[in-house]
């Protein structure tokens, strides 16, 4: 008993020096924030009121989300918002949780909400319905064109002249490897690793294919499909099954490192998708594309702290700094490939180029005429809107979610 | 002689076990609460050494993911709600010493159950009805996958563990299999399921979305441990437990009580997966079962097999899971470091569980043992 005594009394001991240790810590922190400049307000908007509250599918470790959390926290740092002004809640399924975790963060008083994942989005919705005095933002979603619910909006941006830009650069590389003989134009096969066979997926790689295409005209591509956005072996075992079926070239629209890193392994090329990944394959990384998510933060926190309404459906483009394509590799890239992307780049501003020209590609062996795209998304899965016109096809123009889900000639899904 | 002797060196040290109640019970709870209480100090160091935080915010935020509003104390109940009922589902079969690891396959069939009728069906019939039908295929479909390994475990003895887990991923194939048919645009995503009809939906109770899953699971516990203590079931669950030799010579057919426990145990899991489309999310996805699954049977060997108990392990593993959500955003952290804070107090938990089963005997105290 005595010796349980002791035990106890040298426990609690030093539980109090601990907690002492963490007061003394904690007052410290106290005058640092003291010291630091009140909420600013640059451009004379008053962004004191405003409450932002991210709601993602998983955490920074997904190079998705990772590209939301960083955009955010550029914002805050430009805003000069204070750390109780932004809250990220990580880790997010596309379940009931969404919904509570869009409840809890305006009992925290958050007066804008942001979803990341396509899934959460009738959570969203039904929390947009409750809580009318809230704005609710959701990336990728296909229904704020036409739910008629004010204070509920989707995002996107038109990446698919992200993909086909980092397609250009892979065009090259593989036309550099032809000539040098390394293959011949009949190997010009691409990977590419998807999450789930949508359009969302589907437009990315079909961009992707006629970026390169438009370099190389013989190439192919193999999609595999891995049935998971964050999957790290998934995504690096299908990277090596397309490596072994022969592809010379690996891109991929699946959210980890598993890919990159199986590429830098195997020493073939790879094009990323919001990632930098020079720093993990500095031998193979070429260039990747990215959502620029600031521009459209800016735009609804300037909306909600000047009390106006904003677009209830709104693609960011080049042009908006929405879409960009990350520092081109030059350990990696053929010679040239930074002026054409410029040459190119400058098309898409001019809107001489379109990605999806319906002479570029065929489908079954014929030429695109006419397509009824699914844009209303009602639940009936069946197109209504056309979506071809003046000789191509008008990708994230009628809603800013991707709505080409066609597979074209060249391209096998696996 | 005695020279020799003297020269046989002792080890400082041996574990034995404790005799059956040795232990008085203020003693146990000593232990316990000192072993939580060294966890809260390792993970005061860890919090210190890998972040720059004060480790008692650390731990106000973890309290404030369950308590820090009226919404999180529902939601933590809700969590709890499900955990334990899954956590009741394995109890009978963990204690039996059938190991089924079939759980999170069992709630997805019954979940997948109920989605069929509340998809397909849906405001065709009246709520009620559809509901009590959503409930009835749920208890079916849980009671053939559990049965499944039941019966050929009785008949022809083969590994149930193996054969549950196998189990599982038939369970997962088949409902992403269902959403493919359903969602044909290829994204896997069914989103809320007759969110303007709300049919199949349980309706709120007192305007608390959650009141009705938390009673059902209430009244359930209860009758769980009344079952598994009271009951010539129950005993007869505990005597093939601890030795299927006893039960058979006393005259307890093995097989029927293996399968008529896993029909029980298939059903309860069955009656998860209900819940968890019907009275919470409203749509099904492979991972609807979120792991809960596995993390039942810890809670029920945590618990002893004692249904009151698991409520309080159940409510822990709840509680420390949204704590771990609540730090990530309050700190702006990852939430593996609230990962790594709930596995070093579920370790502690389970280590002084090992020191309350067995005994630390020095050579000293060995001798003191003598002289008495």
């Amino acid at each position: 008993m005595k010796k349980f005594t002791k035990i106890l009394a040298i426990l609690l001991a030093l539980v109090f020096v601990f907690s002492f240790a963490a007061c003394g810590k904690k007052d410290a922190a106290d005058n640092g924030e003291t010291t630091t400049a009140p909420a600013g307000n640059a451009g004379n908007i008053d962004y004191s009121n405003i409450k932002f509250g991210l709601i993602c599918l998983h955490d920074e470790n997904s190079t998705y989300d990772n590209n939301f959390i960083s955009a955010l926290k550029e914002v805050q740092k430009e805003l000069g918002l204070s750390d109780d002004q932004v809250l990220i809640k990580t880790n997010i399924p596309e379940t009931d949780a969404c919904l509570n975790a869009a409840e809890e963060l305006i009992d925290e008083g958050c007066n804008i909400i942001f979803a990341d994942s396509f899934g959460h989005e009738t959570y969203i919705l039904q929390a947009a319905q409750e809580n009318p005095d809230v704005q609710f933002c959701h990336a990728t979603g296909t229904h704020a064109h036409n739910a008629n619910v004010p204070n509920f909006h989707n995002a996107f941006a038109s990446i698919y002249e992200g993909r086909y830009l980092a397609g250009v650069a892979a065009g090259l590389k593989i036309k550099e490897m032809i000539d040098a003989g390394d293959i011949t134009a009949d190997q010009a096969k691409l990977g590419y690793v998807g999450a789930f066979p949508y359009a969302e997926v589907k437009s990315g790689y079909t961009s992707f294919f006629l970026g390169v295409r438009s370099i190389v005209e013989t190439a192919t591509m193999e999609v595999v499909y891995t049935n998971s956005w964050f999957d790290i072996a998934l995504e690096r075992e299908a990277a090596l099954k397309l490596i072994n079926d022969g592809c010379v070239l690996i891109s991929q629209h699946a959210d980890s490192e598993g890919a990159p890193k199986a590429c830098e392994e195997k020493n073939v090329p790879n094009v990323a998708y919001n990632i930098n990944t020079a720093s993990i394959a500095p031998n193979t990384a070429l260039v990747s594309s990215r959502i620029n998510w600031a521009p459209y933060y800016k735009l609804v926190i300037d909306a909600v702290a000047k009390g106006e309404s904003f677009d209830a459906d709104w693609t960011g483009t080049i042009a908006t700094g929405s879409v960009e394509l990350l520092e081109l590799n030059a350990a990696v890239a053929a010679e040239g490939t930074q002026a054409k992307l410029d040459e190119v780049k400058a098309q898409f501003e001019a809107g001489t180029l379109h990605v999806y020209d319906t002479d570029t590609f065929t489908v079954k062996g014929e030429k695109l005429d006419t397509y009824l795209a699914d844009v209303d998304d009602d639940g009936t899965f069946t197109g209504e809107t056309e979506a071809v016109s003046d000789g191509y096809f008008h990708e994230s123009e009628y809603r800013s979610a991707p709505y080409f889900d066609l597979l074209i000639d060249g391209i096998t899904e696996v | 002689m005695s020279n020799s002797q003297a020269k046989v060196r002792e080890p400082l040290f041996h574990i034995a076990k404790r005799s059956k109640d040795a232990l008085p019970s203020w003693k146990a709870w000593l232990i316990r609460g000192l072993a939580i209480l060294f966890s809260l100090l390792v993970c005061s160091v860890i919090i210190v050494l890998l972040t720059d935080q004060n480790p008692l915010d650390v731990f106000g935020a973890l309290i404030k993911g369950s308590f820090g509003s009226k919404r999180k104390f529902w939601n933590l109940l809700q969590s709890l709600a499900m955990l334990l009922c899954i956590s009741l589902a394995v109890t009978p079969a963990f204690k039996m010493k059938f190991w089924n690891l079939g759980a999170e396959g069992q709630v997805l069939i019954g979940a997948l159950c109920s989605m069929v009728l509340m998809f397909e069906v849906g405001d065709r019939i009246p709520n009620i009805l559809l509901i009590a039908a959503m409930l009835v295929a749920s208890l079916v479909g849980g009671v053939i996958w559990g049965l499944i390994p039941a019966v050929f475990k009785a008949k022809w003895n083969t590994n149930e563990s193996l054969f549950t887990l196998m189990m599982n991923y038939i369970a997962i194939q088949l409902v992403s299999f269902a959403i493919m048919v359903w969602v044909p645009s290829g994204s896997s995503v069914m989103g809320l399921v007759n969110s303007s009809t709300r049919a199949g939906w349980i309706p709120e109770l007192f305007g608390q979305k959650y009141l009705v899953n938390i009673l059902i699971v209430a009244v359930l516990t209860v009758c769980m441990f009344i079952y598994l203590k009271y009951s010539k079931h129950g005993y007869e669950i505990s005597v093939v437990g601890e030795s299927e030799n006893t039960a058979k010579y006393i005259g307890i057919n093995v097989k029927k009580v293996i399968i008529r426990t896993m029909i029980l145990s298939g059903a309860l899991c069955g009656l998860a997966g209900f819940l968890l489309v019907a009275g919470t999310n409203h749509t099904i996805s492979k991972d609807l079962a979120g792991g809960n699954g596995f993390t039942a049977i810890m809670v029920s060997w945590l618990a002893k097999f004692n249904p009151i108990v698991m409520v309080v392990t159940s409510f822990l593993i709840a509680f420390l899971q949204r704590g771990a959500g609540e730090i990530a955003t309050n700190f702006n952290l990852n939430t593996s470091i609230a990962d790594i804070l709930t596995g070093i107090i579920i370790f502690f938990i389970i280590g002084s569980e090992f020191f309350l089963n067995y005994q630390i005997k020095t050579t000293k105290s060995k001798k003191e043992d003598k002289k008495q």
